[in-house]
């Protein structure tokens, strides 16, 4: 099915199951232990072995000797994997970081061998006798000294081109009545999910099934066919249970590629999870940006001068953190100047983590809407409302597909209580609380992307989907089964969701916000096909027919649906494909965030006292699901504001806190009450069921509203993350 | 980790001699820390003599007054003991703002006393660190500091004793009851009980080869008002940036030491004299010997500023 025209009315506007808050499709499973994740198998392969990675002790250089000879004497060894006998791992088309050290050492805990044994603990005993001789040579870890002779880069295939101009920015800020010119700083960030990438491969002669724990099955098959130099089609995943991704199990990393290399190399199965510390510094993180946000503005708060211009690093041929995605969309401005420059780091790859580019990019962009606001005197959710705008700022033809900004600002503001906002900061204080409000707009790509899918129908009336999207927490399972039965008129458990197969047909997964738009596009016109199948089944005219009850009826005639599939099974496979509406509008996601702060006037502790988030995000599927997507983004959000930063040893060249002691994520005692609503919108040019993605827009703009609180509760403004303690310590007000 | 032994002792005698008797012995409890570094490569003991056989898990009262805490007292069991609760609440407070409720119906009274530093270059085995391995230098100094220690350090070593516990005994004046391989007891003041790092870094406390801590005994109760304030980035399960460990009396004067800034928990009783003038008196002969890093350098004030929040709250009481 092809969607080219804005949707009109269809059967998913009935919203009898739509909508609703249902309960996780999967609940019972993961709330009782037994959803079974990638490492945990135990029967697919019941002599599988066990790998255990000897990350590189250096950040870059060379091997110039390894001695695996104790090793391999070791009690329950079956082999040891290096760049020796590995064969020659490619790469994939999304990640350029190497799988193994070959010899060169690109960063630090690049894998330099795996050991494969008997037991887990054999193997982790046996990695600590290799010896390793390293050349060691001088790396470039330090993205500010790097800063001064980073290029502008040639454009990737995702983010647009790297500077872009609209206007004449250069004179129109100089000139401008009020102005910002300030540099914001995100650190380095660990998607930090709870399961570590873990894989199980079983090869069965050029064919290789791995349980493996990915969010995109299609970019999967690709680089995993790409590393291990075998076509696409002889690679099997399976993956229909996700610990969390975050963007850091995108596609395949190196628990995945080395588990399918080592099964090779010892002709057994091999299972691998990665150790945490590995997780750091070898799997992909969100890269540090250094910020300059250029704002001038007429005495009305109107912007005439936007500028945004940002610094990440890389290894070499890695991709730009696209912080000024943001900045080119949100508000209204006739001068425009976005550049992206890109430093060469030789730290582990820089890439994407939720709300890639708009997170960050956000963080630093809505601080200094903030800062602008106050210079101006004005309220910043007036600022944001004068300055919005229903057309691309870039591109004044191209409109937006919805966009009820203004919206999400007032009810926000309303629900929150902003009124109470002294918009002068340090002034409120509670014992030895200072007390502080703010807010931030939010605005995320609603993308969406060619999605499949499978609907049978069986002689019991049970309709059973397939499709190779995954679910990694957000409800995927939920919102397939809803949209089914929603297009087949039956209840929710006559759905039966099967979903994480690369067997199965393909979706783009869980990724960019786009995996639940796309996929439940797919279900439609799979669905809208399975209809058609039984209505001429059951010698219905299709045009007239309604499915509703578990029943299908036409006039007065009315049949159980079930009654199609008494001759046999119906079984139909349909893919949605997007046409030229993604160019005809500008298709985002908006939000509001508020949060109230109090900080403790000794200590200079932050602690998040409660936060709201109203957003857009065309039609909900399932309130629950979305509402937890969105407080989940805030608690991520707290984290980005108050903790998370990947420290660096600028003499070593690698992440020093490396595990999840030393990189702090908020715990419960960080997270107050957290409410989030949603506009109630459709947006009929994404897709016939009219739904944008909501994940990555709970994250987006909640680390700045935060930051925005903190100054107006301490009178001292923080333009590096995270704001701890020691960055407004010396601004507080004197102890007695 | 490395292939060990491992036997049950029956008493605490008879586990000091197995200690002592055999190069690379070391004695389990919770193993809550001790687990984790074995499996890091980090610790490597050849022999474990597990203690939990040894009945050294009640709290009794002393005839002096005080209470004696068993070796084998669970950190949940102390912090929630009503006598402790009543009559030295900066105990109760400082375990409760450690770790996590798990780690502390395992982990034990002797063993928190003997956890090990959480800098984390101690924790990769990549890296220089005199603690973990002597001579072959300290990557924290002119490293990531930010945690570790501002005062009592040595051009060796760093590192901060990282436990909450250990700094509301060093308040209360606690002392730790041990035996040696030969049966005799022997009494430490807290005060010795942890060493600073000097040029002997990978040595954290006074104890003897083989020497196994017994109890930990409380003297009377001192009164006045208990105070844990515990600074850190999150809001729970993290160590402390600053802790502040306080008994502070109704008429201004009182006790104080300090936790996140030292090998041990810092405190020098002839500071405490200043007490009545305020945080700042006290903490400028506290921390007059302080170097800190350039990471850390905010320790100082901030722990001036957590005993004037410590102090200030009860005078608002």
């Amino acid at each position: 099915m092809k969607f080219d025209t804005p949707a009109g009315a269809n059967p998913t506007d009935r919203m009898q199951v739509l909508g609703k808050p249902l309960d996780r499709y999967e609940a019972r499973l993961k709330t009782t232990g037994t959803a079974t994740y990638a490492y945990e198998y135990k029967d697919v392969a019941p002599n599988a072995a066990y790998g255990y990675i000897l990350g590189a002790a250096i950040a870059k250089g060379r091997i110039t000797a390894i001695d695996t000879t104790l090793t391999e004497a070791a009690p329950g060894v079956i082999g040891v994997v290096t760049y020796r006998n590995a064969g020659k791992p490619g790469v994939g088309k999304f990640y350029v970081q190497k799988m193994l050290a070959a010899p060169e050492v690109d960063h630090y805990h690049q894998p330099v061998a795996v050991v494969v044994a008997e037991t887990f603990e054999q193997a982790r005993a046996a990695s600590a006798l290799i010896r390793v001789d390293y050349a060691r040579t001088d790396g470039r870890y330090d993205l500010a000294a790097q800063k001064g002779s980073a290029p502008v880069p040639p454009q990737g295939e995702f983010g647009g081109p790297n500077e872009k101009r609209v206007g004449d920015f250069e004179p129109a800020f100089a000139a401008a009545a009020v102005k910002v010119d300030e540099t914001y700083t995100v650190p380095d960030q660990a998607h930090a999910m709870m399961e570590p990438h873990a894989t199980i491969a079983k090869w069965d002669g050029e064919r290789v099934t791995c349980w493996t724990s990915i969010q995109q099955m299609n970019w999967g098959t690709r680089d995993l066919g790409l590393i291990l130099g075998i076509p696409k089609a002889n690679v099997r995943l399976i993956s229909p249970f996700i610990g969390g991704g975050f963007g850091g199990k995108g596609t395949v990393q190196m628990d995945l590629a080395l588990a399918a290399i080592s099964a090779r190399v010892v002709g057994r199965p091999v299972k691998i999870a990665l150790q945490r510390p590995i997780m750091f510094n070898t799997t992909i993180h969100r890269p540090k940006t250094i910020q300059r946000v250029m704002l001038g503005a007429g005495r009305d708060g109107r912007l005439t001068a936007i500028g945004h211009e940002s610094w990440s690093g890389n290894l070499p041929g890695g991709r730009t953190e696209p912080t000024v995605a943001s900045t080119r969309t949100f508000y209204a401005g006739p001068n425009r100047l976005t550049r992206m420059r890109l430093a060469t780091l030789d730290l582990a790859e820089g890439n994407a983590m939720r709300a890639p580019g708009e997170a960050p990019g956000l963080m630093a962009l809505e601080i200094a809407m903030d800062e602008l606001a106050e210079k101006l005197g004005m309220d910043p959710v007036q600022l944001r409302v004068v300055n919005d705008t229903q057309v691309d700022p870039e591109d004044p033809s191209k409109p937006f597909s919805t966009r009820p900004f203004i919206q999400c600002l007032r009810e926000g503001a309303e629900q929150f209580g902003w009124d109470r906002r002294n918009a002068k900061p340090g002034q409120v204080r509670e014992g030895r609380w200072l007390i502080g409000m703010g807010m931030a707009g939010a605005i995320r790509a609603g993308k969406i992307a060619k999605s499949g899918a499978r609907a049978r129908l069986d002689g019991k009336g049970i309709i059973t989907i397939e499709a190779d999207m995954t679910d990694i927490g957000t409800g995927s399972y939920t919102v397939v089964q809803q949209t089914a039965a929603e297009m087949m008129g039956v209840a929710p458990d006559s759905i039966v969701v099967k979903l994480g197969d690369s067997t199965f047909p393909e979706t783009p997964g869980s990724g960019g916000q786009q995996g639940a738009p796309s996929v439940t596009a797919g279900v439609y016109a799979a669905c809208v096909k399975l209809r058609e199948a039984v209505a001429q089944r059951l010698g219905f005219n299709s045009a007239e027919v309604d499915f509703s009850d578990g029943r299908v009826k036409s006039g007065n005639r009315s049949v159980p649906l079930a009654d199609a599939a008494k001759g046999g099974d119906l079984l139909v496979e349909d893919v949605m494909e997007f046409d030229k509406l993604k160019d005809q509008f500008q298709q985002q996601t908006f939000g509001a965030h508020f949060a109230e702060v109090a900080v403790d006037a000794y200590t200079g502790v932050v602690r998040v006292r409660r936060a709201l988030a109203v957003c857009a995000a065309g039609r909900i599927l399932n309130a629950k699901t979305a509402r937890s997507q969105v407080i989940g983004g805030i608690t991520m959000g707290i984290g980005a504001a108050l903790m998370e930063e990947m420290a660096i040893d600028q003499r070593f060249g690698f992440f020093v806190n490396h595990d999840l002691a030393g990189y702090e994520v908020p715990v419960h005692a960080d997270v107050p009450h957290l409410d989030a609503f949603f506009i109630d919108e459709v947006d009929p040019t994404i897709s016939p069921v009219k739904a944008k993605g909501v994940g990555e827009l709970g994250l987006t703009g909640v680390a700045p509203a935060i930051a925005n609180a903190i100054y107006n509760a301490t009178g001292v403004r923080v333009r590096e993350y995270p704001i701890t303690l020691d960055k407004h310590l010396e601004g507080l007000p004197a102890i007695a | 980790m490395r292939l060990f032994t491992y036997e049950r002792a029956k008493t605490p005698a008879e586990a000091a001699r197995a200690v002592a008797g055999q190069p690379g012995a070391k004695f389990l409890a919770g193993g809550t820390n001790l687990i984790d570094l074995m499996k890091l490569e980090i610790e490597t003991p050849t022999h474990l003599v597990d203690v939990q056989d040894l009945k050294l898990d009640r709290i009794e009262q002393t005839g002096e007054g005080g209470l004696k805490i068993g070796a084998l007292v669970s950190n949940t069991a102390l912090a929630s003991d009503a006598r402790v609760r009543r009559d030295y609440g900066v105990l109760a407070r400082a375990i409760v703002a450690g770790a996590s409720g798990q780690l502390r119906n395992k982990a034990t009274t002797a063993g928190n006393l003997l956890q090990r530093t959480r800098c984390p270059y101690f924790y990769d085995t990549n890296m220089p660190c005199n603690k973990r391995k002597p001579g072959s230098g300290c990557a924290a100094i002119a490293g990531y500091s930010r945690q570790l220690a501002v005062i009592g350090a040595s051009d060796q070593c760093i590192a901060t004793h990282p436990g909450d516990m250990a700094v509301a005994l060093r308040v209360l004046d606690a002392t730790v009851e041990t035996v040696n391989a030969a049966g005799e007891p022997r009494a430490i003041p807290i005060a010795d009980f942890h060493r600073l790092p000097g040029a002997t870094p990978h040595i954290d406390t006074n104890l003897a080869p083989g020497e196994l801590i017994t109890a930990v005994t409380l003297p009377r109760p001192l009164g006045g008002r208990h105070v844990y304030e515990k600074v850190r980035d999150r809001a729970s399960y993290a160590f402390a940036l600053v802790s502040v460990a306080a008994v502070i009396q109704w008429d201004g004067t009182g006790r104080v030491a300090f936790g996140g800034v030292a090998h041990k928990p810092w405190r020098i009783e002839a500071a405490e004299a200043a007490m009545p003038q305020g945080a700042a008196a006290v903490t400028t002969s506290l921390f007059a010997d302080a170097k800190p890093t350039h990471d850390n350098a905010f320790k100082v004030p901030l722990a001036t500023r957590t005993l004037a929040a410590v102090i200030a709250e009860g005078n608002a009481a």
